[in-house]
């Protein structure tokens, strides 16, 4: 399994959590992009930035540290940016086996790696103080195909359920992989991978069943092919005014950058 | 699969033109295909697809061993495209990516265009084509719908990956001369994990839901050769266009060969980021911009004229 299966929302009431869910979605969204378009070599506008963004990690009471560590996670993917090291034309600061590192790539290579790492702050701070549902019900608002939305949100009820049907497929096929040590047991690559599909397929068809078997207590509940949900609440001013705060931060950040820093 | 070798690209690898070019070709497939399976399903729709969606999201933890501690496991969209058309799949598939990425992190928001076109779109479509392709050549088997699914597995994997290649090359974050074997090396291994999980799991349905392998028809298939020959099409020619420009990573090398890489300033920095070398910009810009037009006429015609063969069909009503 590469990624955790664990829920990243963490109930709380702080003012990051309280805030409505659409200015949080617009919020997020416009931070990730500005962290994307910071010059390479501003190197003070990365501290800046990740300032603000522990700023509201602490705000949401979410420990500082915790979504630094957090956004770790999507570092490894990082190699593939790695070579631009190597490929940058610069002056000589390294050298790795006979290849040179350049002060130019070197440059990059972390330039890339920190907005990575604070995009990934970004997002979780959105995570970790907003309820799936209500990401659901703000990402209908700001216009996303209802149907896609009900599609999604069905997913999400589903999610954990299917996770257990998979979990159990898979307890019972290390129950019954005993092996001695030292022996082979088991077939090949071919048969093991055989034994993964017929698994697949086994959660195939109980997804398949269950989803008829969700259709017909949905139509027998009066479903129409619609997803009725309860409007959403009018967006109050004060919540785009404190929507405002962060991206003015942001704002100040990136004409820095742009003035001096680049 | 080792995390480093996925396909889903964090923020920060892609630059913001390219982010958007992804946004704007997800939008517009995925708007396609909710009123295909609509067409397709009627009101099972939403409970069909969300269900299998988290269907998928369950079967990417099965894995098994494969060597040296790495596991395989299923990326799942060529499955679901053979079982049930390959519009279907593109709506389960963008659920999975985008809840991956909206729950989990796993992928980024911006680069959730790009990552949703990779996993979702190209691998349904191509996977879908080969699957077809070849099941029209084999006749209709059980032999070429395994022939043809492995096909097609393989190949959705393949050309998810060199397209992830591709858009970091444009983006500057990864040379193509690199990251192109890479990607394309590595997935050539994984797809093959990936094409025998889907057969595996097509012989299991066989024994014992025959029914459900039936080849999907109608609006669950409309356009879908149209749509997988715009796209590789479009991949074909990005592929080809970084490389007849002129060549930023051989320029390097013959640089570094003569002693100019010593001489080299830092580049002064634009705002856009990793736009190093400005004269790629725009040639850049250009392809990816022509290569989604392209794909989105081919589309768009593939759509219309299916629309013009196949007279459309009432929505089901009613009946569970």
């Amino acid at each position: 399994m590469n990624f955790s299966f664990q829920e990243r929302y963490r109930a709380g009431d702080s003012l990051l959590h309280r805030l409505d869910p659409r200015i949080k979605v617009v919020v997020t969204l416009v931070l990730i992009v500005g962290i994307v378009m910071t010059p390479p070599a501003a190197w003070p506008a990365y501290a800046l930035l990740w300032a603000l963004l522990g700023g509201l990690a602490l705000l949401g009471r979410l420990g500082f540290w915790r979504v630094a560590r957090t956004a770790g996670l999507a570092l490894p993917f990082s190699l593939a940016a790695a070579t631009l090291m190597f490929t940058t034309p610069g002056n000589e600061v390294l050298r790795v086996f006979g290849l040179v590192v350049s002060d130019a790539g070197l440059a990059r290579f972390a330039a890339i790696l920190l907005k990575s790492w604070l995009a990934v702050q970004a997002a979780l701070l959105l995570a970790m103080t907003t309820p799936f549902t209500d990401l659901l019900w703000a990402l209908a608002s700001l216009r996303l195909p209802q149907t896609l939305v009900a599609i999604i949100g069905l997913m999400y009820r589903y999610l954990f359920t299917l996770r257990d049907e998979a979990e159990r497929l898979m307890r019972a096929r290390a129950a019954r992989s005993g092996s001695l040590a030292n022996h082979r047991s088991g077939g090949g690559l071919g048969w093991r991978a055989r034994v993964a599909g017929g698994m697949v397929g086994s959660l195939f068809l109980r997804s398949y069943e269950r989803s008829e078997r969700v259709y017909a207590a949905m139509l027998a509940r009066g479903y129409t092919g619609r997803m009725r949900a309860l409007d959403p609440p009018p967006l109050r001013w004060q919540a785009v005014v404190l929507g405002g705060v962060p991206l003015a931060a942001l704002a100040i950040i990136q004409l820095l950058a742009a003035r001096w820093w680049a | 699969m080792l995390p480093i070798l996925a396909l889903h690209i964090p923020d920060g690898f892609l630059s913001v033109p390219v982010a958007a070019a992804g946004w704007l070709m997800m939008l517009a497939l995925v708007g396609v295909a909710l009123r295909q399976t609509r067409d397709q399903l009627g009101e099972r729709q939403i409970p069909l697809m969300g269900i299998l969606a988290a269907f998928v999201f369950a079967a990417q933890m099965i894995n098994f061993p494969v060597a040296g501690g790495t596991s395989g496991h299923l990326i799942g969209g060529a499955l679901v495209a053979v079982l049930l058309g390959p519009w279907a799949a593109v709506l389960v598939m963008t659920s999975v990516v985008g809840v991956q990425a909206l729950l989990f992190q796993d992928g980024g928001l911006l680069a959730l265009g790009f990552n949703v076109v990779n996993m979702g779109i190209i691998s349904a479509f191509v996977g879908y084509a080969a699957y077809a392709f070849t099941r029209r050549m084999m006749g209709e088997t059980f032999a070429a719908t395994a022939v043809g699914a492995a096909a097609g597995a393989w190949l959705g994997v393949e050309a998810a990956a060199i397209a992830t290649a591709l858009q970091l090359a444009i983006s500057g974050t990864s040379p193509l001369d690199v990251a192109l074997p890479a990607m394309a090396g590595v997935h050539a291994l994984v797809g093959i994990g990936e094409a025998l999980i889907t057969v595996g799991a097509l012989a299991f349905i066989r024994q014992t839901r025959p029914d459900l392998l039936g080849q999907p028809r109608g609006a669950a298939t409309r356009g879908a050769g149209w749509v997988a020959a715009g796209l590789l099409i479009a991949l074909a020619v990005t592929l080809v266009s970084p490389l007849a420009d002129p060549n930023l990573d051989g320029l390097e090398r013959v640089a570094e060969d003569h002693g100019f890489s010593e001489a080299a300033q830092p580049p002064a920095y634009e705002i856009l980021p990793d736009y190093t070398v400005p004269f790629i910009e725009d040639a850049a810009l250009t392809t990816i911009v022509s290569g989604i037009i392209g794909v989105l006429i081919v589309a768009g015609i593939g759509f219309g004229l299916a629309r013009l063969v196949a007279p459309r069909r009432k929505e089901t009503t009613g009946a569970g």
